[in-house]
C-alpha cells in the first residue's frame, strides 16, 4: 500500500505561528505549545528578544515540556536566543524537557550550554527568582 | 545487503518549509505504530527532521518515502530522503561534524547517521542525492 499525501502547499500558504509570551513580575513565560516549523522558531527568538527589550524583562522561561523533538536548528535557535538575552542582561531557563528529547540531543551532539534547565515549571520559577535574587 | 520486504510505504513531498514539520510527524507516526519506543521514536522524528530539512534548503523540492521493512529476522523502518538538487561534491567532506556549506552547524548528516541504525548517502553532483536511513526494532 502506498499513500501520497498532497502537500501543503496546495492547500494553504506557510503561516508564521505566533507563540504567545507571558510577563509574570521580571521575567517571560514562553510555553512553546506547538511543533515550531523553521520560521515560526526564529520569529519565536526575535518576539523574546522583542519583548525583553520592551519591558526590561530580567528572565526568560522556556518551557518545552510538550515539545516533542529538539533538531539542530532548533537547538541552534534556542542556545542563540540564551546568548542574545545574556548580552540584554536576562537569564535564559529551559523547563521541562522530556528525557527522549534531552537524550536525543546529546547524541545527536548538541549541547545547549549557557542555558540553566529545570525540570518543570515550578522548579524553573524558583531558580529564575533565586537568579535574579528575590 | 539484506533481502528486504515492505509491509506499508507512504510518499511525503517536500516542497516547502512546512513540509518538513508534517514529514517529521509522519516519521513519528510510523515509527509508533511499527512500535519502536519513545526514545527511538525522537531519534527517527529528530534525523527526519534533519533530512528533509537538508532536502528543502539545498535542493528546493524532494521527496521522503517512509516505509515498514522487514528482513529474514527483523522488523524496522526505512526512510528514504531524495531530491533532483545540485547533490554534494564531496560526501565524505559532508559528512563530517561541523562541515557546512552554509551557515549551519553542519551537525544534520553526521548527526542523523549517529541516530539510526543504518545510514546510507548517494550524491552525483548536478543530478541529485538520497539519503537512506534504517532503525530496526530490538529482536
Ligand atoms: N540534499 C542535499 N543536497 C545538496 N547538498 C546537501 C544536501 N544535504 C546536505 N548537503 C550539504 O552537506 C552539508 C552538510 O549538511 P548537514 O546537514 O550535515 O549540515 P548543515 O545543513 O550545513 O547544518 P545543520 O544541519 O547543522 O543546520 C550542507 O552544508 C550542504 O552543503
Ligand atoms: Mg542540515
Amino acid at each position: 500500500m502506498v499513500k501520497k499525501r498532497p502537500s501543503l502547499a496546495s492547500r494553504r500558504e506557510s503561516v508564521i505561528q505566533r507563540i504567545p509570551i507571558l510577563k509574570i513580575r521580571n521575567y517571560l513565560i514562553i510555553p512553546i505549545q506547538i511543533d515550531l516549523d523553521d520560521l515560526s522558531a526564529a520569529q519565536l527568538q526575535k518576539d523574546i528578544l522583542q519583548k525583553i527589550d520592551k519591558t526590561g524583562a530580567q528572565g526568560v522561561i522556556i518551557d518545552v515540556s510538550v515539545v516533542e523533538m529538539i533538531d539542530s536548528y532548533l537547538g541552534r535557535i534556542l542556545g542563540e536566543t540564551a546568548r542574545m538575552a545574556a548580552l540584554m542582561d536576562a537569564k535564559v531557563v529551559l523547563c521541562g524537557m522530556q528525557p527522549a528529547v534531552a537524550i536525543t540531543l546529546v547524541e545527536l551532539g548538541l549541547s545547549l550550554e549557557g542555558v540553566h534547565s529545570a525540570l518543570n515549571l515550578e522548579g524553573a520559577i524558583t531558580m529564575m527568582e533565586n537568579i535574579l535574587g528575590e | 545487503m539484506h533481502e528486504e520486504r515492505y509491509i506499508n510505504s507512504e510518499i511525503i513531498p517536500i516542497l516547502e518549509e512546512r513540509d518538513v514539520v508534517i514529514c517529521r510527524q509522519a516519521c513519528r507516526e510510523w515509527a509508533r505504530r511499527i512500535g519502536f519506543n519513545l526514545v527511538d521514536q525522537t531519534r527517527i522524528t529528530t534525523a527526519a527532521s534533519e533530512l528533509a530539512r537538508n532536502i528543502h534548503e539545498y535542493a528546493g523540492a524532494g521527496e521522503v518515502i517512509i516505509q515498514e521493512v522487514e528482513d529474514e529476522t527483523r522488523r524496522g523502518i526505512k526512510i528514504t530522503f531524495q531530491d533532483q538538487g545540485p547533490g554534494l561534491d564531496d560526501v565524505e567532506e559532508a559528512m563530517k561534524e561541523g562541515y557546512t556549506s552554509h551557515k549551519g552547524m553542519g551537525m544534520g548528516l553526521p548527526g542523523s547517521k549517529k541516530l539510526m541504525d543504518e545510514f546510507y548517502i548517494q550524491s552525483e553532483p548536478e543530478k541529485g542525492t538520497s539519503v537512506t536511513i534504517y532503525k530496526w526494532l530490538p529482536i
